[in-house]
């Protein structure tokens, strides 16, 4: 087995093992979606309207809730000076565990997704765009989470920054999330937003484990 | 700097050993405030007593004649701080970690004056304090992004670990703000009606571009004179931050 | 004053908004420039330098 593949495997049991936090933030995407009603009524036409934006909102803010365990255990308990040193890039270490979070954060909101769109009216063909959006557009929240992360990895209590430096960068994702499910009343654009959304992916896959990877090595010497 | 107690007088120390770069730019200062202060005195008389109002936007075109300039500003000073960066990560630049201190606030500064003037303006011409435009919807993107770097320098407990780390959260932004402003734009023109009033649209007679440009390099020279303002005392401040450290050490081996 | 037109009210407040974020910044940079440099008289007054400048006095 690569060391690529053995740390995502690691990262895998270890989130298998500690499950509290990966079912919390399960949990509080489908409560965000679920509370939305609450605020803005049942209308059923309202709802299905705001559907795409709620669902899409719930896991940007159930992604950068997360933020938190990407690095920051390792961070406290001297893994991650470890990893530093190890034969493996610095980035490929990054990415190995950007790759685990997206498995262990995100899958469980793609596939929670449909529930959410049943509990605001969305009509069934949006559930099958909704689950495609959320799974081309959540490794870029993924990604650029991680150099949130990152930067604030050295802070006590960065937890709190990480998502307050992540939300502006990822609105482009929030943006083309929304759009490829549903793009309002004019012509249907959704086949190019989700285009843009897994360009943007696709970028931030490839540049960002570097950049996360580059800002705890600055942080740490 | 042990080995050696006085630094060489090459023209790299010059602008890279920060008590060098202090002396030399020190007398810079006064003739950049007299500067900016001619040019917007300037500016001003331009702008309200010798320019005509505009034949579509009546007198509101001069709320144009400080927007613009910060607009442009919130712009200008990213990629300073940018190019600070890059200083930082790829030469160890000192005065770079302190060049993209000192900008952050005064760019957050100039971002949300451009916001507060472009509200302004959207009132009496477009009828709402707000739109989500795609001009003024990237800024307040900007603007967030600002104030969490600016967040970022007080989270930090040691500022020169905080320089390098912040250069790099400072590049992803750098490398995503044109992406922000693509997204926000093509998110725009879903949901505007086709017809948007544009503030600058027509093309500008002489009479309007002159306190126009005067008015833009008043602010930009605003911008140097602070910026090098604060990068002095950035540089005491560090000096301040290490001599508090050696006394506190002195004062627990005593 | 000169005619600013009906929307008056939106000018000045505008210029006057800039004007005061303008006083401040600059206020600000001058109040932490100044409380800094005393700052630092204050320690190099108690004597205290830095390693380099100790080796060379």
């Amino acid at each position: 087995m690569t060391a690529f593949s053995a740390l995502i495997g690691r990262e895998l049991r270890m989130a298998v093992r500690n499950g509290g936090d990966v079912l919390t933030l399960l949990l509080f995407f489908v409560i965000v979606g679920a509370v939305v009603p609450f605020a803005v009524g049942p209308d059923k036409d309202l709802l299905a309207l705001l559907a795409p934006g709620i669902v899409w909102i719930a896991a940007f803010l159930s992604m950068l809730l997360g933020l938190d365990r990407l690095f920051r255990a390792d961070h406290e308990d001297g893994t991650l000076i470890l990893l530093r040193g190890a034969d493996l890039p610095f980035s490929a270490v990054v990415a190995a565990k950007v790759i685990a979070h997206w498995l262990v954060a995100a899958v469980p909101l793609i596939v929670a997704s449909p529930i959410l769109a049943v509990l605001l009216a969305m009509d069934m063909g949006g559930f099958w765009k909704t689950v495609l959006s959320l799974a081309v557009g959540t490794p870029a929240l993924a990604a650029f989470g991680a150099v949130g992360a990152a930067v604030t990895v050295s802070i006590r209590r960065g937890g709190l920054i990480a998502p307050v430096l992540i939300a502006p960068l990822a609105v482009p994702v929030l943006i083309f999330g929304v759009g490829a499910i549903s793009t309002g009343t004019g012509p249907d654009q959704s086949g190019a937003a989700l285009l843009f959304l897994a360009a943007i992916s696709l970028m931030a896959a490839a540049l960002c484990p570097f950049m996360a990877a580059l800002a705890i090595s600055s942080g740490e010497d | 700097m042990t080995i050696e107690t006085a630094p060489k007088q090459s023209w790299w120390n010059r602008i890279a050993h920060p008590s060098q770069f202090v002396a030399w730019s020190r007398p810079l200062l006064w003739p950049l405030t007299i500067l900016t202060a001619v040019l917007f005195l300037f500016g001003l008389w331009f702008a309200f007593f010798n320019s005509p109002e505009d034949y579509q936007m009546g007198d509101t075109v001069r709320i144009m004649y400080i927007h613009v300039p910060t607009a442009w500003l919130s712009q200008f000073v990213y990629a300073i701080m940018t190019v600070s960066a890059l200083g930082s990560l790829v030469w160890r630049h000192p005065m770079a970690d302190v060049s993209m201190k000192s900008a952050a606030p005064l760019g957050a500064t100039f971002t949300a004056l451009a916001l507060f003037t472009g509200s302004l303006w959207g009132r009496p011409t477009w009828g709402t304090f707000w739109e989500w435009d795609g001009r003024m919807t990237s800024t307040l993107v900007l603007l967030f992004i600002y104030l969490g770097i600016v967040a970022l320098w007080r989270a930090f407990d040691d500022q020169l670990r905080a320089a390098r780390v912040i250069a790099v959260f400072t590049l992803v932004g750098a490398i995503n703000i044109p992406i922000i402003k693509f997204s926000v734009d093509w998110w725009s023109t879903l949901h505007q009606p086709a017809s948007v009033f544009r503030p600058d649209g027509p093309r500008m007679p002489g009479s309007i571009l002159t306190p126009l440009f005067i008015m833009f390099f008043a602010f930009t020279f605003l911008f140097l004179t602070l910026h090098l303002k604060a990068m002095h005392t950035e540089v005491k401040r560090r000096r301040v931050m290490a001599l508090e450290r050696q006394a506190a050490q002195a004062g627990a081996s005593a | 004053m000169i005619d600013l037109g009906p929307h008056a009210v939106f000018i000045v407040w505008s210029y006057v908004g800039v004007a005061l974020a303008v006083a401040a910044l600059v206020a600000y940079t001058l109040i932490d420039a100044r409380r800094t440099a005393r700052k630092l008289e204050a320690l190099e007054a108690r004597g205290i330098r830095r390693r380099s400048q100790r080796q060379a006095g």
